[in-house]
């Protein structure tokens, strides 16, 4: 009799890919509790280029500065549910390919996903100029932590732009015992989001705290061999200086998805369920964009989409990317329903400077009108900002349980009129 | 139930936590937060919200 061979033994199938999610910030980590929230159990892997676990960005122009901070003290609580994420950190997304699902990092290996999340953020705009010792940005804690050193009693400190990091740095070196001098092409600091009314008001406090400000000025060279000894304006003007430091902004970093096809103009496009979106219009149920590279239409103002550069965003886009790609992987009902939820998180922030506690909701930059509805600028105020007949905005120097009821407001629509109190 | 701790020296008193575990926190008449140190099981989503919004990072859930 013939013998009959056993049956050989079923391959084992092969493990199932994992969500990538490229960018290990705040908004990698939200993402990343949300999917496991919403019940997503499948494998999941952040790949990060800076080699510290996610931390908390505002402290860094302010404690990180003037103190002895750690990673340790700004680093996000890791919670149970995230332990079995994979951290691949100090590695660099260098393209991704949408067709064959994969990403390549900068070790040139390409990586399988089942789903993308695009979540690198942005980096400092830097002048083009010479590299001296000396320059420095404040993005990254490491940024920080080499500005620290620097920032010592009596440096001559010269921050070229005046918005919040600007602003916020200015008030810290100041405190430190440095001299401070702001050049910026702007007529006021901070003047773009937060309007001229607000913006008179922080410049008189800076300067009543002896930084000085040349407004209306760009930088146009730099003095000095290795090390930085001064800074060149456009009228001219030589400002002595040991230390320079560049907060005129961000760039996207979406360098990588070159060649995808997604809509990389500004940041990277996407729906309102946070699904990335091509040049040509195709939604991508299985590529998410979460936190500053996003741009994204918000349901509470219109459907235009911006990015925003608000602390809280990434934080809500995460949450909102993680609950539709969950039900993605549910159950095609499921996942209809989560895109067709309603999105319309409350843009929120804040900035301390001396003794300003600034504190804002909604989109001010939109507004076509400003109104001091509360208090007095030069002390305590609430400041309304309104585009048309809506209330689009609200900022609040100090007063922060009376700014409470118009974010309520705003969230509403921005019709409705407080209650009289 | 559920232990909920914050780190009065950090906190700004910007209220985020109100919005999200309004039963919890509190901002009172003087801008000061006020909260409740301990709270049933079915606070713990909410008072978890709070502590992703706090931008100072100030408050625990105490295991």
């Amino acid at each position: 009799m013939d013998s009959v061979a056993p049956a050989p033994a079923p391959a084992p199938a092969p493990a199932p890919a994992p969500v990538i999610i490229v960018g290990a910030a705040m908004g990698g980590l939200r993402t990343a509790e949300a999917l496991r929230k919403a019940g997503y159990a499948g494998p999941l892997r952040v790949i990060g280029e800076e080699l510290h676990a996610p931390y908390n960005r505002p402290p860094l122009s302010k404690d990180v500065l003037s103190g002895t901070v750690t990673h340790e003290s700004v680093a996000f609580p890791q919670r149970a549910a995230t332990a079995d994420v994979e951290w691949m950190l100090g590695s660099r997304a260098v393209s991704a390919d949408l067709t064959a699902r994969t990403v390549t990092t900068d070790d040139q290996v390409a990586h399988p996903y089942a789903a993308l999340v695009i979540a690198t953020g942005l980096r400092p705009r830097r002048l083009s100029l010479p590299e001296l010792a000396g320059r420095h940005t404040v993005r990254t804690l490491d940024d920080a932590m080499a500005l620290r050193d620097e920032l010592l009693p009596g440096a001559r400190v010269v921050i070229v732009g005046s918005g919040f990091i600007g602003c916020e740095v200015a008030a810290t070196a100041r405190k430190l015992g440095c001299d401070v001098t702001v050049a910026s092409p702007s007529a006021l600091p901070i003047v773009r989001p937060l309007g001229p009314l607000l913006a008179a008001e922080i410049l008189a406090r800076q300067q009543a705290h002896g930084v000085v400000f040349r407004l209306g000025r760009t930088v146009t060279g730099l003095v000095g061999a290795s090390r930085l000894e001064g800074v060149v304006l456009d009228d001219g003007a030589v400002l002595p200086a040991d230390v320079l430091i560049e907060a005129i902004g961000s760039d996207c970093n979406s360098e990588w998805l070159a060649g995808t096809g997604l809509d990389c103009s500004d940041g990277v496009l996407a729906d309102s369920a946070m699904r990335a979106v091509s040049v040509d219009g195709t939604v991508h149920d299985d590529v998410y964009v979460v936190g500053d590279i996003a741009r994204f239409p918000n349901a509470m103002f219109d459907d235009v989409a911006r990015r925003v550069e608000h602390w809280n965003i990434p934080t809500d886009t995460g949450k909102r990317a993680g609950f539709v790609l969950a039900a993605r992987v549910e159950s095609p009902e499921g996942f209809s329903d989560a895109v067709q939820t309603p999105f319309a998180p409350m843009p929120a922030f804040w900035s301390n400077q001396f003794e300003v506690a600034l504190q804002a909701y909604g989109l001010p930059g939109l507004a076509d009108d400003i109104r001091l509805l509360e208090g007095s600028l030069d002390s305590e105020a609430i400041v309304g900002y309104y585009r048309g007949d809506r209330m689009v905005g609200v900022v609040g120097l100090g007063m922060k349980a009376a700014l409470l009821p118009y974010r309520k407001v705003i969230a509403e629509g921005g019709l409705s009129v407080l209650p009289a109190t | 139930m559920i232990k909920i701790e914050v780190d009065m020296a950090l906190c700004q008193h910007y209220g985020q936590c109100v919005f999200e575990a309004p039963n919890i926190f509190k901002l009172n008449d003087d801008d000061k937060l006020e909260y409740v140190a301990s709270a049933d099981d079915s606070e713990r989503d909410n008072v978890e919200s709070a502590v992703d919004v706090c931008p100072m990072q100030a408050i625990r859930i105490v295991e």
